[in-house]
């Protein structure tokens, strides 16, 4: 059992090896080894909602279909719950794959079908930058804003903030410096790595 | 550093509350801190420590997910003490960094370079429900408890972060997890068999997919209530808050306990403030057993 299992080659389709390489290099995965048994996608809460199943992004993958996978609304509306890649018979870690793809996919420009999600992760992102913790009151409004969506889930808020769980001033803990020089190296990383991908093409 | 539940056998452990300590999850800090005092153990909080991130971040930019943890890592390097977690979420965040950290000598470098520190790989990252079974064990707990909670029925919820990924988390099993089952005889609750312990309640779509996640929590609400269930219990803030809040199952609904205030019942603790912090209120149920 120490084999590892035969791998198929596709043909190579336009971009297609870049791809995959770039994906499995990201996220440290060999998706070559998914045998499509699905039990990924059965355990997967959210993929009812899915417009791919999770064992079908890992074949578009190997297919090499970049923007079908960059642009689905699967890489967003997966809650990274785990459950994939705890039964994966070819202990594929799903979930890290959708970071990856999730990932590229911002950095790369294209168009996030989930952009409520995507506004959400920025406006959480945004409150730890400020404060170095997240502050629920002021991270919700800047959700809100980003969003646009105004309207839902204002009257459970009012319940949560009458019982006192959401502090209404934001507050800020010492060491805010740090994290703030935390953001600027990960993203200032980013950048740099960004500017090599754009030499070697 | 500041210590904040003072126990007196001198066992300590160091602590990360978590964002939600402060705001939806205060009854989960203020029942930890009540409980472990009852049983002698000392809590000390990180200094200045930061929030890990949760989902969000890992979503949009891995590097940063594991720099965010790392400089707690960093700051319960400086105690020698154990690192207790108490919410399911930040003990994922923190597992994955340690992972990281571990495992990936590239990213290793890069994280201690971007948080300026040097791990030492000897610093212990627990759970707190792992701390509470097997660092303090069910002699103790069963030797404090004075009101057991006898006709209780509770079906145990450990949703993902706790348990999976196992290579993560390495915490109990991850299809059938037993830690709080087995606590909750402890307190002598009836902790009932059922099949959507570790199934996930969406919590991270709750605010953009409203619809979506009512009906994943009317899924594992309805099922613990078929099994038998008055109520749930949990250890994470985002569980506890979006299952009490979501769940549309008609009349009253099923409260959602933290295995620590279930534990402060049992041990007949004054104080217990944190009742009317629920969504969904306990005391019908608690009174129905004479418990409140």
């Amino acid at each position: 059992m120490d084999e590892p299992m035969t791998t198929v080659e596709l043909p190579d389709i336009e971009g297609r090896q870049t791809f995959v390489a770039e994906v499995q290099e990201r996220c440290g995965e060999n998706l070559g080894l998914c045998y499509q048994c699905l039990k990924c996608t059965v355990g997967c809460p959210t993929a009812p909602y899915m417009d791919f199943n999770p064992n079908t992004i890992v074949r578009l993958i190997q297919f090499g279909l970049k923007r079908e996978v960059l642009e689905s609304n699967a890489i967003w509306l997966c809650v990274s719950c785990e459950t994939c890649g705890t039964r994966c018979p070819n202990e594929i870690d799903i979930g890290l794959l959708m970071d990856a793809l999730r990932e590229m996919s911002l950095e790369e420009g294209y168009r996030a079908k989930e952009k409520g999600v995507v506004a959400l992760h920025n406006a959480f992102m945004e409150s730890i930058r400020r404060g170095g913790r997240v502050h629920e009151a002021t991270m919700l409004m800047e959700y809100k804003l980003r969003s646009g969506d105004y309207w839902t889930d204002l009257i459970p808020g009012m319940k949560l903030f009458m019982k006192g769980k959401i502090p209404l001033l934001p507050g800020r803990i010492k060491g805010i410096d740090s994290i703030r020089e935390i953001y600027k190296k990960t993203q200032k990383q980013r950048k740099v790595l960004e500017d090599r991908e754009g030499k070697s093409r | 550093m500041r210590e904040i539940a003072s126990g007196e056998k001198g066992e300590m452990y160091s602590y990360f509350p978590g964002c939600t300590s402060h705001s939806t999850a205060v009854e989960y800090d203020l029942s930890i801190k009540a409980v472990l005092k009852a049983l002698g153990v000392s809590l000390v909080e990180i200094e200045d420590w930061n929030c890990c991130g949760a989902a969000a971040v890992h979503s949009m930019n891995k590097l940063l997910s594991l720099c965010l943890p790392a400089r707690n890592i960093a700051m319960a390097q400086k105690t020698d003490l154990e690192l207790v977690v108490p919410c399911a979420g930040c003990f994922n965040m923190l597992k994955r960094t340690e992972r990281a950290l571990k495992t990936d000598p590239e990213m290793r470098r890069e994280v201690e370079s971007t948080v300026g520190f040097t791990y030492r790989e000897d610093l212990k990252i627990r759970a707190l429900v792992d701390m509470v079974v097997n660092g303090i064990g069910f002699g103790r707990i069963e030797e404090r408890v004075q009101k057991p909670l006898a006709g209780l029925k509770v079906a145990c919820y450990y949703g993902c972060a706790l348990v999976r990924h196992p290579k993560v988390t390495q915490l109990d099993e991850p299809e059938n997890p037993q830690y709080l089952d087995r606590l909750m005889s402890a307190l002598g609750a009836t902790a009932v068999d059922w099949s959507f312990k570790t199934d996930c309640c969406g919590a991270d779509l709750a605010l953009t997919h409203g619809d979506m996640v009512v009906k994943l929590v009317n899924r594992i609400v309805g099922m613990a209530q078929e099994a038998g269930a008055e109520c749930l219990v949990c250890s994470c803030g985002l569980c506890q808050i979006n299952l009490e809040m979501r769940q549309d199952i008609g009349a009253l609904g099923l409260p959602v306990f933290y295995f620590t205030e279930l534990m402060g019942i049992a041990f007949d603790l004054e104080g217990t403030k944190w009742w009317s912090k629920h969504m969904i209120s306990p005391s019908t149920l608690l009174d129905s057993l004479s418990l409140r």
